[in-house]
């Protein structure tokens, strides 16, 4: 009899964690709940450093997501919420960085970099143009070209 | 000859960034907390539940706070160099025992050696959220006046106690 009910009672247990994931304690409110995810992905989770907190499931992003349902409720505005974070974790939990003299090379490094190297390509193939000697022929090579040109037009049954 | 050269200078300075940006740790981020007042507390003492202590408790005098948890494997590493230090008695150590069942950290301590003057039960961790604690163990280094001066992330070296810590409270003692 136990032998039996033994496949069944795993696979109960095999689902179980399953179940539990599922049971995330969420607030009832959608609007609030809507609200927080949307400012969780403007925040970046600290443990799992490529992570928004509203996709993390850390410890961490999970008490932050709290930290913010809780303002919300208490009438905080985003920017409020974001400049709390900020307070105590740093530019660093902005998952878009801000745009300020420090971040100045970050944010337009790469389209400078992008320029000065399209403005050498273009420099250097407009020299290569200018510059490329067209190559002269003496009257013997010429006569050579062109019944060689001559043949090849022949040559194709024409 | 210099068209040649070109490319092997670009090549080595992208090796030394690389080097450089491969040696960081992307887990230490600077705290936006140094030189700002400590965030304020008043939270049980893990002894003593029936008895709170804060911030404000403490100033007057260079301390340490510790974030531990009796979960936090690598507070296991820093507890010998912790326990060592409370003994030559050159600063006090204070704990926050960081969102741990109290009984848990109690058996801890009492199975590692207690190296702090008090714990304090930070069990939601809101407080370690104001002191924008995201790995544990850290631990702040707060002036006479109650501002933090320095964060250590992760477990404490010997090389950093002695290179960095140690000099840090002297001189804050001193002044």
């Amino acid at each position: 009899m136990l032998r039996k009910l033994l496949p069944a009672v795993f696979a109960v247990l095999i689902h179980l964690p399953a179940v539990a994931a599922e049971a995330v304690p969420a607030s009832e409110d959608p609007v609030l709940e809507e609200r927080v995810m949307r400012l969780g992905h403007l925040l970046r989770c600290l443990v799992c450093q490529n992570q928004t907190i509203a996709d993390s499931h850390a410890e961490l992003a999970v008490d932050l997501k709290n930290e913010i349902r809780d303002m919300m409720r208490a009438g905080k505005s985003d920017q409020e919420i974001i400049d709390f974070m900020v307070a105590r974790y740093g530019d660093f939990v902005l998952y878009k960085p801000q745009v300020k003299s420090t971040t100045w090379v970050l944010w337009f490094g790469p389209g400078i970099l992008l320029v000065l190297g399209l403005g050498t390509l273009f420099v250097k193939l407009r020299r290569r143009v200018t510059q490329a000697p067209s190559p002269e022929l003496s009257p013997e090579q010429k006569r050579q070209a062109y019944s060689l040109l001559e043949q090849a037009d022949g040559g194709d049954g024409k | 000859m210099t068209r040649f050269l070109w490319p092997l200078a670009i090549f080595l300075a992208l090796v030394g960034f690389l080097a450089v940006g491969l040696n960081l740790n992307p887990r230490e981020v600077p705290s936006p907390l140094i030189d700002k007042p400590a965030p304020g507390f008043s939270l049980p003492v893990l002894h003593r539940p029936d008895t709170t202590l804060s911030r404000d408790d403490l100033k007057g005098q260079v301390w340490l706070l510790n974030v531990w948890a009796s979960w936090c494997v690598s507070c296991r590493q820093e507890h010998p160099l912790l326990v060592e230090l409370a003994k030559a008695g050159i600063v006090p150590i204070y704990g926050l025992n960081y969102k741990d069942e109290r009984n848990a950290g109690l058996q801890w301590l009492s199975e590692h050696g207690d190296p702090y003057t008090a714990s304090i039960i930070d069990a939601d961790g809101r407080t370690g959220i104001d002191y924008g604690v995201y790995g544990v163990p850290e631990t702040f280094v707060i002036d006479k006046q109650g501002v933090i001066r320095h964060k250590h992330i992760g477990p404490i070296t010997p090389q950093a106690l002695q290179e960095k810590l140690l000099p840090m409270v002297r001189e804050l003692n001193a002044s």
